[in-house]
């Protein structure tokens, strides 16, 4: 069981049970849709980017509490980047949750942290990487559905 | 049938205790518990008696079969044809050129697909499958839809995920020229009335494919009396080897079939102009199989028959019968599936917690189970979800198996709380 709260900290069960600026909002500039096959999980992501820098990430879509949360948490730390910076982050953000790398500490980067438990459990590293597939392919304009295979 | 739930202790079939003891895995931990596997839908373990065969040929009676005129070569091909009359014997099947070897149930469908199919499908032609089938007899058929012009229709289900079948009789139309349909489903465990959708498919002059994956685990099957045309499963569910399966079809149909694959071993004779075509059942099994594992599915289907699907019914029935007693007096769970005819596989939700993850707190207490769509994604979109938790009952799970799946929901609904 302990090693199950590495995995599911407070902030992944409240961010995956109230996900953070969920829901299609009224204008968007760029959107995606992300699937992960393995397991029938959906996500649609909706930005908006203004002046070479994204003012705001909404999403919707159902999936289990780490890639609820995931995207609930990458919905807030993407505002105010520019497209270089997001990218730059998603990198970090997947080293993260992929090897046991110190990375030291930005605070966007440090917010996301909680979802480090992930690498421990190789099945559940792609929900956490899910919605961030799914925003490069929203920004690249990339016409395919983002998929995590 | 479970219907009247026992809860009296598990009628003495068969001592499970000693059928644990013929499956080595059982006995290790996982994450420091002891193991308790209830995925046998996706996989089945295996007893000793087929690893040890594997083994034993590998380690004394291997060599290439049908090629060779020394001893080994010899001996591995009777090995190889013996346990085609295993088969053969095991499914009541008339003659042993009826049991063609493939690599599963997979191929055994894409086979007949694009073979029968094939040849016998024009444009406008339909073909009837099931809302309750396993992605593998769904996608075959509509890549042979696609290349022919046929169309692929799918009995609905209802809310119980039971099959319908006043449904099935209705959609049975001049222009459907084949039936492929599950013996049981993977997903929910509905078991079919095969046997009555044989014989009202054939007043209609109908062929009928049955996917007997779940189905030759958890009933058996006498493909004479149920008449089917063609009936596939995979030897990994039935405790045998992966990568070897059976595809069972009528002699006048596979005779009138053209190859599958062309290769060694299927051929006659062989010129550059032009080849003529091995005798069933090799014209369809081309090229080196998997001859070990062929071996090893001889013994698990020795060790399946010792057994005997009546007492391995009763067992399963048991525990099926505990189990949803268990769950239905739980009210954060429900079920996924309620048919009245089903094989021991039950799927469920968690109120709030996504099957992922009640996978992966189960993991940690040890327990094996499936969560995801099951490979059946138009039955989930019928009861619009995206997956379920799975737990599936072999042979040789017991009453405690039941037990630590209730117990290691509490783990789950302690992280979510
Ligand atoms: C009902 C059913 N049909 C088909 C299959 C496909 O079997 P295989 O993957 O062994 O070819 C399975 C198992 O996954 C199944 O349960």
């Amino acid at each position: 069981m302990n090693d199950l709260r590495d995995l599911y900290q407070e902030i992944i069960l409240d961010h995956g049970k109230s996900p953070r600026n969920f829901g299609k909002p009224e204008s968007f500039t760029a959107d995606a849709n992300g699937y992960n096959p393995l397991c029938g999980d959906k996500v649609h992501v909706y930005v908006t980017l203004k002046d070479g820098r994204v003012e705001d990430v909404h999403f919707e879509g159902r999936g289990c509490a780490i890639s609820m949360a995931s995207a609930s948490l990458m919905t807030e730390v993407l505002v105010g980047k520019t497209e270089a910076e997001a990218r730059a982050l998603f990198d970090k953000f997947h080293e993260l949750v992929t090897t046991e790398h110190e990375l030291v500490g930005d605070d966007d980067i440090d917010r996301l942290v909680v979802l480090g438990g992930v690498r421990q459990y190789p099945s559940r590293v792609k929900c956490a990487t899910l919605a961030w597939h799914t925003f490069n392919n929203a920004i690249t304009g990339a016409g395919e559905p983002a998929k995590t295979e | 049938m479970v219907s009247p739930v026992r809860l009296q202790p598990a009628p003495d079939l068969f001592d499970v205790a000693r059928i644990r003891a013929d499956f080595p895995i059982l006995s290790r931990e996982v994450h420091g518990k002891p193991l308790v596997f209830l995925d046998s839908a996706a996989s089945a373990q295996k007893p000793q008696v087929v690893i040890d065969a594997v083994r034993h040929c590998y380690e004394a009676e291997y060599a290439n079969i049908h090629r060779g005129v020394h001893y080994l070569s010899e001996t591995a091909t009777h090995n190889y044809e013996a346990t085609r009359e295993k088969v053969r014997a095991f499914i009541n099947a008339r003659e042993t050129k009826e049991i063609i070897f493939v690599r599963g149930a997979t191929e055994a469908i894409n086979l007949v697909a694009a073979s029968w199919g094939g040849a016998n499908l024009k444009p406008g032609d339909e073909i009837l499958i099931t809302a309750l089938e396993h992605h593998s007899n769904i996608v075959p058929w509509q890549m042979i839809a696609e290349k022919t012009g046929a169309l692929v229709r799918a009995v609905p289900t209802d809310e119980t995920g039971d099959f319908l079948f006043e449904r099935f009789e209705d959609m049975l139309t001049p222009r459907t020229k084949i039936v492929a349909i599950t013996h049981a489903s993977n997903a929910i465990g509905t078991v079919v009335p095969i046997k009555d959708v044989v014989a009202t498919a054939h007043a209609r002059g109908i062929p009928v494919l049955i996917d007997g994956c779940q189905g030759i685990v958890h009933r058996g099957v006498d493909v004479q009396d149920v008449d089917c045309d063609f009936y596939v499963f995979s030897a990994h569910k039935l405790y045998g080897p992966s990568g070897i399966g059976v595809l069972y079809g009528k002699a006048d149909l596979l005779e009138a079939m053209p190859p599958y694959q062309g290769g060694g071993d299927m051929i006659e004779t062989v010129s550059i102009a032009r080849s003529t075509y091995a005798a069933l059942p090799h014209k369809f099994e081309a090229g080196t199989p998997n001859i070990a594992g062929t071996v090893g599915f001889g013994a698990a289907i020795d060790y399946v028959a010792a057994i005997g699907h009546d007492a391995i019914l009763a067992h399963e029935d048991d525990i099926l019968g505990y189990a949803l007693e268990r769950l239905r007096g739980l009210n954060d769970i429900q079920l996924v599936g309620t048919a009245p005819e089903r094989a021991s596989i039950i799927s469920f939700l968690i109120d709030g917690v996504h099957p992922h993850d009640s996978g992966t707190i189960l993991d940690q207490a040890g327990i094996a189970v499936r969560v995801g769509h099951h490979c059946a994604q138009p039955l989930m979109d019928h009861f619009d979800i995206a997956g379920t938790v799975r737990a599936s009952f072999a042979v040789y799970n017991t009453r405690a198996d039941v037990d630590a799946l209730i117990d290691g929901l509490q783990d789950v609904r302690k992280v979510f709380a």
